[in-house]
């Protein structure tokens, strides 16, 4: 049986989820070797405001290339979280920024909160890198891609110099999103 | 640091970007454009990549003069397109005119967005199809293709190519705001194994040359500016030497082979992909961004036990309407869902000969037509 799992990276203009988005789809599709699509919005909600970055993988041909029903939503706001919690098909994820999002609508979706840009500012020194932190995350919450595969195409994606802060991000955030299935 | 094997021939690009990639790879030389969402990508890209190669790059003060500069980069040799979105190819109409009547080969690249007018700059829309066909004036034949992905996109840029040089005349690609931005995984082919067509040169001398001479093929040789070949090109109706004519035999014949010389490669120039079960009373007609809809909801049908045939046309212009007809003979209904209000459906319905009913499936408001609104229909029409 073939899969298809439907990942949104939700938020504000400039916090790199469109960058994370094609950072996911490449490790999937060049790296492991699955098939994936990525589309972000477009237009005017683009500039400031919210943004959003979707991304979808499978083992087989994607017939539809937008989301449809998500698998995991990832809200770096409390507006994005507002808005997009409702596209979560029954027992999705939901990944929020706790130090962002302070209330949840309610639902039927396993709930993981953890402050993911302090933990970026902190941990890893800039809160830049919060994106490759949430990238870590997924990575340990849904297992589809490899976490080499993800860690090539985020090497291949960052700017030159930035490698290891990146890499650093992304170890950081693998780790964190183990303590929270552990503590599940 | 780890490194995992990548095969370089994959990438995850957009369809701008595949269409640039394909227009290179084809052999375009010349571009000429004025920027407008949610095309400009395509422009972009190649401000950058044409000079690479030896090519030229202008942006134009506007899209009348890109449509003009394209079409004397073409009489001067050199394989030249434009790109373009809804206003922009209004634009451009008249000029497709002239390059049609004066057989120029050129692609004309349209990323569809919401109209009319100014519209819907950024999101979908499927609404230029007729546009495509009878937005320039008079008898003209047209070919217009409609990809519905991003290596689809590479390939059918290079067929419009193709196409355009073979036929001397326009080409129309016609993508939509979904397949321009979405990024998708694709594995493109070695340049050397794709296979490039070339306008017809003459072998007549120029003291003998004949710019619109009538042969067998209906397809006149054509020379290029700057190599001793001095002709006349007109939008006006012309004779084989390409001057004006009033004379009535003269004009039969030449608006006769103008449009003779498509409709008569019509079988070579459709393209189309049937998947049908057998005995199934349901047909699914979808084009472009929309087929990729229909083909979820399809394959979400058939999970359920429900007997589809599904139709997709790469070439819309023409029209494929043998391979409508014959769906229609085999079904009771066909459903055409498309981003417009029934444009293509008028054209299935035609085709179909009232073998079948056609149910229109229509959305104008920006949003992609979701798979389930299909599927929802068919199971409704099984009930």
């Amino acid at each position: 049986m073939s899969f298809r799992y439907e990942i949104r990276l939700s938020g504000e203009g400039g916090q790199g989820l469109v960058l994370a988005g094609k950072i996911l789809a490449e490790a999937a599709a060049i790296y492991d070797d699955k098939n994936a699509t990525q589309s972000q919005s477009y237009g005017p909600e683009a500039r400031g405001g919210a943004s959003r970055s979707d991304v979808i993988i499978s083992d087989d041909e994607i017939d539809y290339p937008k989301a449809l029903n998500l698998d995991l939503l990832l809200a770096f706001t409390q507006e994005s979280c507002n808005r997009y919690a409702i596209d979560l098909k029954p027992d999705g994820i939901l990944l929020v920024d706790s130090e962002s999002v302070a209330t949840v609508p309610k639902g039927d979706y396993r709930l993981f909160k953890i402050p993911i840009v302090d933990i970026a500012k902190n941990d890893v020194g800039k809160a830049m890198v919060a994106n490759i932190v949430a990238l870590g995350i997924i990575a340990s919450v849904i297992k589809i891609i490899s976490e080499d595969a993800i860690e090539s195409a985020i090497l291949a994606r960052v700017p030159k110099g930035t490698e290891n802060m990146n890499l650093k991000a992304f170890k950081i955030g693998l780790e964190k999103g183990k303590t929270l299935l552990a503590d599940r | 640091m780890v490194s995992v094997e990548r095969n370089k021939n994959i990438k995850v690009i957009t369809g701008n970007e595949a269409c640039a990639e394909g227009a290179l790879v084809a052999g375009l030389r010349f571009f000429a454009g004025y920027p407008i969402t949610p095309s400009s990508e395509i422009a972009e890209i190649l401000s950058m990549e044409l000079p690479k190669v030896g090519g030229k790059f202008i942006q134009m003060e506007d899209e009348i003069s890109s449509m003009g500069a394209i079409i004397g980069a073409s009489l001067a040799g050199l394989k030249s397109m434009t790109a373009t979105s809804g206003p922009g190819f209004s634009l451009k109409q008249e000029n497709i005119g002239y390059a049609s009547m004066a057989e120029v080969p050129c692609v004309v690249v349209n990323v569809m967005r919401g109209g009319p007018s100014t519209g819907l700059p950024t999101l979908p829309s499927q609404s230029d199809v007729m546009q495509a066909r009878w937005g320039s004036h008079g008898d003209h034949p047209m070919i217009a293709l409609v990809p519905n992905g991003v290596r689809e996109t590479f390939d059918l840029t290079i067929r419009a190519f193709n196409l355009s040089e073979r036929f001397r005349t326009p080409v129309i690609l016609l993508l939509d705001e979904i397949i321009a931005h979405v990024n998708e995984k694709v594995e493109l082919p070695d340049p050397a194994e794709i296979e490039i067509w070339n306008r017809l040169r003459p072998v007549d001398p120029p003291e003998s040359y004949l710019p619109y001479k009538f042969t067998e093929s209906d397809v006149p040789p054509m020379a290029s500016f700057g190599e001793g070949y001095r002709f006349h090109v007109t939008g006006l109706v012309h004779n084989e030497t390409g001057f004006p004519t009033n004379k009535q035999p003269e004009i039969t014949k030449f608006l006769t082979r103008l449009n003779r010389k498509i409709e008569r490669y019509t079988d070579e120039i459709i393209q189309t992909y049937c998947d049908y079960d057998e005995d199934a009373e349901i047909g699914v007609f979808a084009y472009g961004s929309t087929s990729r809809s229909a083909r979820r909801a399809v394959q979400l049908a058939r999970e359920k036990g429900i007997r589809i045939k599904f139709l997709r046309p790469t070439v819309i212009w023409p029209f494929p309407q043998k391979q409508v007809e014959d769906l229609a003979r085999s079904v009771r209904k066909i459903i055409v869902p498309e981003m417009n209000l029934g444009q293509m459906a008028h054209e299935v319905e035609w085709a179909a000969r009232g073998n079948s009913d056609i149910i229109r499936l229509n959305r104008i408001d920006g949003e992609p037509i979701n798979p389930l609104e299909i599927l929802n229909l068919i199971t409704e029409m099984v009930s």
